[in-house]
Parts: C-alpha cells; structure tokens; sequence
C-alpha cells in the first residue's frame, strides 16, 4: 500500500467515529419522528420554535468555507509556500472559532429561554447532538492551533506532512458531520 | 591555543533504560511483546476475581433458601461478574494475543503504532480499575445486569454510582478497543513482510482483521449509548426515561447493535486461535484457507443485522421478529462452514494430542453444542419459551466458556513456549485439560434442564422445588471443580515459568512465521525475515526440495 500510515489511522478513526455520530443522529431522528413521543406532542419548545436555522445557517457557510481554506492550505504544503500555509491555517481556525462563537451564543440564547438538556427530548438530543459536534470542532481547533504554532515555528515545508494532511482530513469530516446535523436538525424543521 | 571545554567530559556512563530496569521499562513500555504479555497478566488476575464472583454465586445457589449472599450483593456480583468477563477478560486477552502475534505472524518489527498500542492497553485496565472501584465504596458497584437495561439503569431506579462507574468504565474500555482494532488494521495492512500477499498471512491474522474491523465499528456504537446513559444520569437528560417521553427500548437496541457484533469480537479471535492449533497437530495444511476467510468476512458482516434477535421478547412484531429469526439462522452456515473446515483438516491427519490440541478439540465440540442452542434461540417462539431462563446462562457460557476461554487456553499452551521459551508442563496441562472439561460440563450441562424446568436467571435463591435442588447442587460442584481446575492451571504457569523444559524456537514444528523467531523474541523480533513464497513459510525453508505452492489459496499441499 503506498497511502502514508498516519492517513489511514486518521481515515479509520473517522469511520469509527461516524458510527458514533449515526447513532445519536439517528436517535434524534427517531425522537423527531415518533408521534407518539414527537417534540411536537409535548407542547414543548421544538426545533421550528426555538431555533434560526438563518443564522445558523449563516455560520455553517462559514463551517464549510473553513473547510475551504484548510484545503488551500494543503495545496499551499504541496507547492511548498510556507507562509501561505501559515495564512490558511490561521484564517481555518478565525473561521472554526467563529463557529463556535455562533454556537455557543445559540445555546446561550436557548439556555436563557430555559431550553435545557433536562427539559425534554427536544433539549436532550438536540443539546448532545450539536454539543458532541461542537466537542469535535473544539478539539480539531486544539489542533489546527498546534500545526499552526509548529508552523511558525518553521516546520512542515512540504510538499508533504501527515501532520496537515490527517488534520485537514479531520477538519473535513467535521464538516460534513455538521452538514448532516444541520440539515437534520434545522432544515428538517422547515421542511 | 586549544579550546579547553566548558563542560568537562563525563567518564560516567548514560544511565541506561535496559532490559534489566524492572517494573518501570514494562510500564513504559512500548514493545508489542511487552504489551501483549501486560494484556494476559492484566486478563488473567480479573479472570480470577471474576471466577470468584461466580463461586459466590455458584455457593449462594447451591441449595434452595439459602443465606449465604444477601440479594444486593448478589445483583452485584452477577452484574460485575458478567461485565469483567467479557470487557475485562476475553477482550484483553484476545487482543492481547493479536497484539504479541501478529507482528510477528506477518514478519513486522512491532505495530503500526506502538504508543497507541500502549496507550489501548493501559486505557483498558484503567477502565477496570473504574469498575471496581465502587465496589469498595459505600454505594456498591452496579447491579443492574452487564447489558444495563433501561430505565433500570436510570437515576431514579439506581441511585447508587454503580452504574455510572460502569458506563464511564466501559467507555474506557471501548475507547482502547477502538484504537487497538484500528492499529491491527494499519499493522496488517502496511507492515507485511516482502512476498507477504493477503493470500499468504496467517488465518489467525484474517480472522483477526476481520475481528479489527467489527472492534473499529461495532464499539462506537456502544460508546455512543453509554454517552447518551451518562447525560441521562449525570445531567438528567430524557434519551431513555419513559416519564418524559424516552424510550427505553431505544436503549435495547443501541446496546445489542454493539452487543451482537460483540459475540463476533469474542468469538473470531477464538476461531483464529484454532485455526493455527489444529493444522499444526493434525500435520495438515488447513483444509479450506479460502472458505475461513470468506465465511470470517460473512459472519462479520451478518453481525450488525442481527440485534434485534436479543430483544424478541420485547414485542418488536411479526416482520421484524422474522427478519431477525431467518438473518440468525443465516449465521449458522458461515459458521458450520468453520467447523467442518476443521474437521476435515484432522481428517486423516496424524493428529497430535498435546494439551493444546485437546483444548482445541474439546473447543469444536463444546462450540458446536453452544452453537445449537443458539441457532434453537434463532427461533422466536422458542425465545419467548425460555427467555431469561437458566437456558440462556447455560448457552452463553457453552459459546463463550466452551468456546471463547477454551480456544484462549489451547492459545495459550500453544504459545506460551514462544512468550517464555519454556513449555508449560504437558503432564499438569492434562490434568487441568480434563478437571475444567468435566468442571465445564458438570456446571453448564444441567443448567440447559434446570433452564427448560423454569428457574429463571438472576435470582438470588429459589424454593425447593422437585429437580431443582440436585441440578443447582451439581452445577456448584462443578463450578468448584472449575476453579480447582484454574488453580491447577496458575500453578502450571508459575511452575513452569522456573522449571519448564526449554522450547528452543519451534517445539511443535509449526510453520507459521512467529517461530522462526526466538523463544522469547529479542526485541526487534527477527535477525532477518526471509521472502515469503506461500502460507506457510517455514515448511518452505525446512523443506526447499517441495516448498508449497506459491498462489495457492488452499495453502496449495498435495494430499
């Protein structure tokens, strides 16, 4: 096999992990689903009622433009223009973190309206659902600050690195994780 | 002028990080070797608390009424004993073996990821360590059952920490699990040796790849419930509280998704390790290399559409309870496919009885009976008859003591000699080989009768009612039996660990790669690794004149 090891570690891992994921999606879904149980038999606060899938929506632009620029800057590894990859990366963590700011004043926004993880299933799955999502943005941003920092410092002059290549490979299921959570979650609200 | 140095010489030596430093190079270690044999110490000291909890179990119900275990501590015991079995015992030891073996069965220096393997390893026993800490708090450890059922487990029903030790343990161990199986992967598909095609590795390295792969995606499955269980506990979320609107056969079904898949992880490892025993004492090639591989893959994949066969009980209907009937029954095919693959590799052969042949033959037999059962469990109707009876504990310990711990015994007389480069003593090694046969089956046998007479599972004692009283009696004599037996086989261990007869590199001239290295390997594991031309590479070297087949793919000997 020719595919470096530390890729394929990484590539392994995130198929693991999207088995994790599958199942609280899932599990939201089926509380979303189930009339019986469904959020909106309740009378509770409901995913159409309590959430701006607009703003958020606006944030996940901001998500997958992320995913974007992680991508210039592999590109810029593989030309070998260390500062440009120094540039991608910095503005891929502005962007990471300014999702997390966009989330974390949603929940802030919710937690003020008394939506808690306590409340109902609506809280439940939607607070473990994006916060299990947020934990893996935050972790990939502790990350991508790592690179960026070795990156300053004078490492990964390219044209290749595991390092940046399995993190960009992370950053991008992130992503993609989002997108799915976000259409389940928001979208399917409206629909 | 010459330059006088700032900092004078030093005529002391570096201190050194030998192989002589103790305890501390294993703790640091980052050796497969080391690590596999910290994952059998590991294995083998919770095998025997959990065996204890089982004795006390077995003493409790030894005759009708009795006191000598109050109910809560029997919840416990059953609870913790099922958990440490199978997270603690025959995971670790089944990974263990993976992790000393299969570098060395594909000609590698050490896994892929040696640290990760480190770290798999000591994530494990910290979890264990988190599973039994309450037991030696007020609160008591978790009696709530090893699968946990909801909304049992739940706060308002279990306010004790039990339960959430036990999640939070599990996790751990999960999240080694996951990092091991994806570190076999890796190792298996990047560190080969030259001429080491995926036609030639060892069946005990497919059967473990295929094992990884059901590890990498059946345990996230369950980390994902035992998450989703700690927000109920700890921060009163509703996933599984039916009072606001849960469901708790959601959590059924999270937990069997992994749980079913988590037989396979159990029991694939112990098909590989009979896979390697058999051939080399029968003196023949496995008869079907092909169809090992094929109906290992097979059961793998069958595993994550069966769940649903662990939960007929609770009413899923009539298509979905048909579904998961005729699916289970599909499973017996792939397996029935490996027994008689074995059977046919002694047919014929000069079959050897060492003791790690009689563990490996007992094995067969003692599957196949535990296999029956379960194919009868396929059937719903049946299910509903006998669910939550002395059936099912008698079934699960055939697959998983008869099966599982057997096939780890005949690994373990077969390669202890590669670990220590002593032999374990052949004479007492029969006399624990027949004390825990008749043990097993005195203990289990008659549970299936006390089963089909009603006594269900779970229960700390039972009125004296007609059969009963004599069938629990005989079943804790066997247990006794069963842990004398164990004690016999910790004794052969220390005994021959000092005076052992010296195994040289290849005792049971096996012709896997893992002997050609020496006994025990030194720490890079082989001098030189020769190119690899067929399945059985040192049968090539021994033999130059007729060397296999190179492409095979039945290990291509004439018969």
């Amino acid at each position: 096999m020719n595919i470096e090891k530390n890729k394929l570690l990484m590539m392994f891992f995130l198929a693991s992990e999207s088995m994790f994921f599958i199942v609280l999606i899932l599990t939201y879904a089926y509380y979303r689903s189930t009339a019986a149980v469904g959020f909106e038999s309740t009378g509770g606060p409901t995913a159409l009622t309590s959430l701006n899938p607009i703003r958020t929506g606006i944030f996940t632009l901001i998500l997958i433009l992320s995913s974007f620029t992680v991508w210039l800057g592999v590109k810029s590894l593989k030309s070998k223009r260390h500062s440009m990859l120094c540039f991608w990366l910095f503005i891929t963590i502005v962007l990471g973190a300014l999702f997390l700011y966009g989330q974390g004043t949603e929940w802030w926004g919710m937690i003020k309206q008394d939506i808690t993880i306590s409340r109902d299933l609506f809280g439940t799955t939607f607070y473990t659902l994006t916060g299990f999502h947020g934990f893996h943005v935050t972790v990939g941003l502790i990350m991508l600050l790592i690179l960026f920092g070795l990156a300053l410092a004078g490492d990964f002059r390219g044209p290749k690195s595991a390092g940046i290549e399995s993190i960009s490979l992370y950053w991008h299921f992130v992503d993609v994780v989002w997108i799915v959570v976000y259409s389940v979650i928001y979208l399917w609200a409206v629909l | 002028m010459s330059r006088i140095p700032w900092v004078p010489e030093t005529t002391e030596p570096l201190p050194r990080v030998g192989e002589s430093e103790g305890l501390l190079t294993w703790a640091a270690s980052v050796d497969h070797k080391q690590i596999g044999i910290m994952y059998f110490i590991a294995a083998l000291s919770f095998f025997c608390i959990g065996g204890l909890e089982a004795l006390l179990m077995r003493i409790q119900l030894s005759r009708p009424d009795n006191n000598f275990i109050d109910p809560e501590l029997f919840n416990q015991l059953f609870t913790m004993h099922g958990t440490t079995m199978v997270f603690l015992v025959i995971m670790p030891f089944l990974i263990g073996l993976g992790v000393y073996l299969i570098p060395l069965m594909i000609g590698a220096r050490d896994m892929a990821f040696p640290r990760l393997n480190a770290l798999s390893f000591w994530v494990v026993v910290f979890g264990g360590l988190l599973l039994y800490y309450p037991f030696i708090t007020q609160s008591g450890a978790t009696d709530v059952g090893w699968f946990a059922y909801t909304p049992l487990s739940e706060k308002p029903y279990s306010l004790n920490n039990g339960p959430t030790y036990w999640a939070l343990a599990l996790l751990c161990t999960g999240i080694g699990s996951v990092a091991s199986g994806i570190n076999n992967i890796i190792t298996i598909i990047t560190l080969r040796a030259p001429g080491m095609t995926m036609r030639r590795i060892p069946l005990f390295v497919w059967l473990l790849l295929v094992t990884s792969f059901l590890l990498a995606f059946a345990i996230p499955i369950l980390n994902a419930g035992l998450v989703t269980l700690l927000l109920d506990r700890i921060l009163e979320a509703n996933f599984f509280a039916p009072s606001s609107g849960g469901s708790a056969i959601l959590w059924q079904n999270v937990f069997w998704g992994f749980g079913h898949p988590e037989v396979y992880i159990l029991v694939l490892p112990a098909f590989a390790i009979i896979c390697e025993v058999i051939p080399v004492f029968s003196r023949q090639p496995i008869f079907g290399y092909g169809f090992m591989v094929g109906s290992a893959i097979a059961i793998g994949l069958l595993a994550f559409g069966v769940w649903g066969h662990h939960m007929f009980a609770v009413g899923l209907g009539v298509p979905f309870n048909t579904y998961f009937s005729l699916a289970s029954m599909l499973i017996a095919v792939p397996t029935g496919v490996k027994i008689f693959t074995w059977i046919a590799t002694m047919w014929g052969g000069k079959i050897y009885f060492a003791t790690a042949m009689m563990f490996a033959t007992a094995f067969v037999i003692e599957f196949v009976i535990g296999g029956l059962s379960g194919v009868a469990f396929a059937a719903a109707p049946l299910t509903w008859q006998l669910t939550d009876s002395y059936f099912v504990v008698a079934h699960i310990h055939y697959v998983l003591f008869g099966g599982s711990m057997f096939a780890i015994f005949a690994g373990i007389y077969y390669w202890f000699p590669k670990w220590t480069g002593r032999m374990l003593s052949e004479r007492i090694g029969k006399c624990h080989f027949w004390l825990m046969l008749i043990g097993f089956n005195l203990t289990f046998l008659f549970q299936h009768m006390v089963g089909l007479l009603g006594m269900p599972r779970r229960v700390y004692t039972y009125p004296d009612l007609p059969s009963w009283n004599w069938l629990n009696l005989l079943s804790t004599i066997g247990a006794c039996v069963l842990g004398f037996s164990v004690l016999i086989f910790i004794f052969n261990i220390f005994f021959s660990l000092r005076k052992g007869k010296i195994a040289g590199n290849n005792p049971w001239n096996a012709w896997t790669l893992e002997w050609l290295a020496a006994s025990p390997p030194p720490v890079h594991n082989f001098d030189e690794v020769p190119r690899i031309h067929s399945a059985r590479p040192l049968w090539d070297l021994a033999h130059p004149d007729m060397p296999d087949e190179p492409e095979s793919f039945n290990t291509g000997v004439t018969r």
